[in-house]
């Protein structure tokens, strides 16, 4: 692994475990078609980032995802493996290397959900012992229970479960590249947000190199280090960073495709946790609901946070609420709006919508209370963002076509 | 009518009784025959939908095969095997085999071709090579529907293996032409009757231990 290296700068001191990629001057043309699907793209894919692949249907994201493991091979071009050049090796061995991961997982319906995970270390010749291990580990890597889930059959898992252990299979070798074509596009928005998290969460742990494949703009912002941006014949309309695309979009294709409401999509970029957040007032169940609303008067607040012993939030009733009530209620209120830490702007701003309050309450470490995030902090990070996407990022990566004459460089 | 029911129900008796030992000898080797000839049908139907299904027009002729196959008369078959082959077992199990495999080759075929593609896309993107891929994920999905193809035959191919005592091969077609050689004769009706239930009783008998393996071989995990 000559190419890893130590993270970038943004103070993250965790190694870096993927590899970066090249594509030089790759091209796919299918027998019987004109055009090439894919048109001499050099693209540059930095080790430990993740970058997403957009763009219009049947404009070659897929096959350019594919011809990375050689699922499908290129009719010209290199593909470069961090240093290795891997056009012409063993294509198995090669995707042995690679995670991938498709729609709705593509689990193996026969196999339970271990042994789906210890297919590509079996291919490996590991040991029984080591496999079970990497199953357990992985199983809760991705959030499940591995008493619970690793001897269920497929059928017997929720879409996103299924999802989850699509994933787990793909890193049980511990492979430095993980490609994904459209990952979440089966499920439905509210499990789909939850495994978008968990990837985040993932990347943040592991650092691999991935590649994603989404016709959802506002997902490619959010889970992306980089955006490619594709026209017909995959060829690169920008790549840049998820800020700079949608501050300064390279031409009208890319500002089409962005749609409307850039400014708001710009929330995906930013973490609750990065906003200042509101303090509250907060009660136990049990305690005198007068003394709980004299403590909000005082502060001036509108709303009392209800947490239980370990302080997660069960309820958020407001003062007019509480002068009904004698002492403060046990039962958690499902309509509470709340959000982690890690989520996105977008993310609490689509809480806030069904929440009266116009804000959201945020949770941390355990599901722990941590404050309260409202809408005006939402609107002022708009125009933050916005004003600091305009700062010119150098070192970009790589992305051109052969055949484009103003072939963009690293640089401009 | 009561009378010949009667005198028919005593004959049999009689004919069973003082036979029992050839009966229950042609019974083994027609069963045996039969069971042999579906293991090998087995091996190259599935061999065959291998080679085609991912290929319509390949798909489509052996459908088309297997269509016409069945259509040929047995008897003409075995008397066509005779010149190149003989008589015996050997000619006995190429027809049942032939007629074998074409259940079994059409619904390997559409098992096959009805595996989702997700899944085998999944299979190859995690480095399984084609054969792998073939050996532990699309034939363990398709089995049950093979399986079902297997069924068919075995019941089918139980009466079909009666002609193999045309020539001379083994199994209860031989009370069968004994009977039809003396029609009319003291105890040919006999002689056929018990063919045919010994042969439907071994089609059944198989069917129940087809049904048994069924169970075994396939996975949990795809049971309906
Ligand atoms: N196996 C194939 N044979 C022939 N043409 C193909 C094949 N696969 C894809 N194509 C063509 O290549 C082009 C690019 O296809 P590709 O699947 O890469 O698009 P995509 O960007 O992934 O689209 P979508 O968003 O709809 O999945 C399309 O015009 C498609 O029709
Ligand atoms: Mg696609």
């Amino acid at each position: 692994m000559s190419d890893t290296a130590t993270a970038r700068s943004e103070g993250d001191e965790r190694t870096i475990t993927g590899k970066a990629i090249r594509l030089e001057g790759v091209t796919k043309r299918y027998p019987g078609q004109q055009r090439p699907a894919v048109d001499g793209v050099t693209l540059e894919i930095p080790a430990g980032q993740v970058v997403m692949l957009v763009g219009p249907s049947g404009c070659g994201k897929t096959t350019t995802l594919k011809m990375i493991n050689r699922l499908i091979e290129p009719t010209e071009g290199r593909i470069v493996l961090g240093e290795e050049d891997v056009t012409d090796i063993d294509g198995d061995d090669l995707r042995r290397r690679i995670g991938y991961v498709i729609q709705a997982g593509g689990l193996f319906p026969h196999m339970t959900v271990a042994q789906n995970i210890a297919i590509v270390p079996k291919m490996l010749g590991w040991d029984d012992a080591r496999v079970k291990e990497r199953t357990t580990e992985l199983l809760d890597l991705v959030s499940l229970d591995p008493d619970t889930y690793r001897d269920r059959y497929p059928k017997e898992l929720s879409g996103g479960q299924q999802q989850r252990v699509g994933v787990a299979r793909a890193l049980a070798a511990d492979p430095p590249v993980l490609l994904m074509d459209e990952p979440f596009g089966a499920v439905d928005p509210i499990t789909r947000q939850r495994l978008q998290d968990e990837l985040i969460r993932i990347q943040h742990e592991l650092r691999k190199t991935i590649v994603i494949v989404t016709h959802d703009f506002d997902e490619a912002v959010k889970l992306g280090d980089w955006i490619v941006v594709f026209r017909e014949g995959a060829h690169i309309a920008q790549y840049d960073t998820p800020e700079r695309i949608l501050a300064e979009p390279a031409d009208e294709f890319v500002e089409s495709f962005i749609g409307s409401g850039a400014g708001l999509k710009q929330l995906g970029l930013q973490r609750v946790r990065d906003v200042d957040l509101a303090e509250a007032v907060t009660a136990r169940p049990g305690d005198s609901a007068a003394d709980a609303l004299a403590r909000a008067e005082a502060a001036g607040h509108g709303h009392v946070v209800v947490v239980d012993e370990r302080d997660r939030p069960l309820s958020w009733p407001s003062r007019r609420a509480l002068q009904r009530m004698t002492s403060i209620p046990e039962a958690a209120d499902p309509k509470t709006p709340v959000v982690g830490s890690g989520a996105t702007l977008n993310d609490a701003l689509d809480e806030m919508l069904v929440s009266s309050a116009g804000a959201a309450l945020v949770t941390g470490h355990r599901g722990a209370f941590v404050g309260v995030i409202t809408v005006e902090v939402v609107m002022a990070a708009i125009s933050a963002v916005r004003a600091a996407a305009s700062d010119a990022m150098a070192g970009a990566p790589v992305g051109t076509n052969a055949s484009d004459p103003a072939a963009r460089g690293s640089d401009g | 009518m009561s009378y010949e029911t009667d005198g028919v129900g005593n004959n049999m008796g009689e004919f069973v009784t003082g036979r029992v030992g050839e009966i229950a000898f042609a019974s083994v080797q027609h069963l045996s025959l039969v069971a042999q000839s579906l293991v090998i049908a087995t091996v190259l139907g599935v061999g065959i939908a291998a080679l085609v299904y991912r290929n319509a027009t390949f798909s489509a002729v052996a459908n088309g095969v297997t269509a016409i196959g069945l259509t040929i008369p047995a008897f003409a078959l075995i008397g066509l095997m005779v010149a190149p082959l003989g008589f015996g077992v050997t000619p006995a199990v190429v027809v049942v085999v032939f007629y074998a495999v074409l259940p079994i080759l059409r619904n390997a075929v559409v098992g096959l071709a009805g595996v989702d593609q997700a899944v085998v896309e999944s299979a190859r993107g995690i480095g399984m090579s084609r054969f792998r891929t073939f050996w532990r994920v699309e034939l363990p999905i398709a089995w049950p529907v093979i399986l079902s193809g297997v069924r068919i035959s075995g019941q089918m191919v139980m009466g079909i293996a009666a002609v193999a005592a045309f020539v001379l091969g083994p199994g209860l077609g031989g009370l069968i032409f004994q009977g039809l050689s003396r029609m009319g004769g003291a105890g040919s009706i006999e002689s056929i009757v018990t063919a045919v239930v010994g042969v439907i009783v071994l089609a059944l008998v198989l069917d129940l231990a087809l049904l048994a393996i069924g169970r075994l071989t396939t996975p949990k995990g795809i049971r309906v």
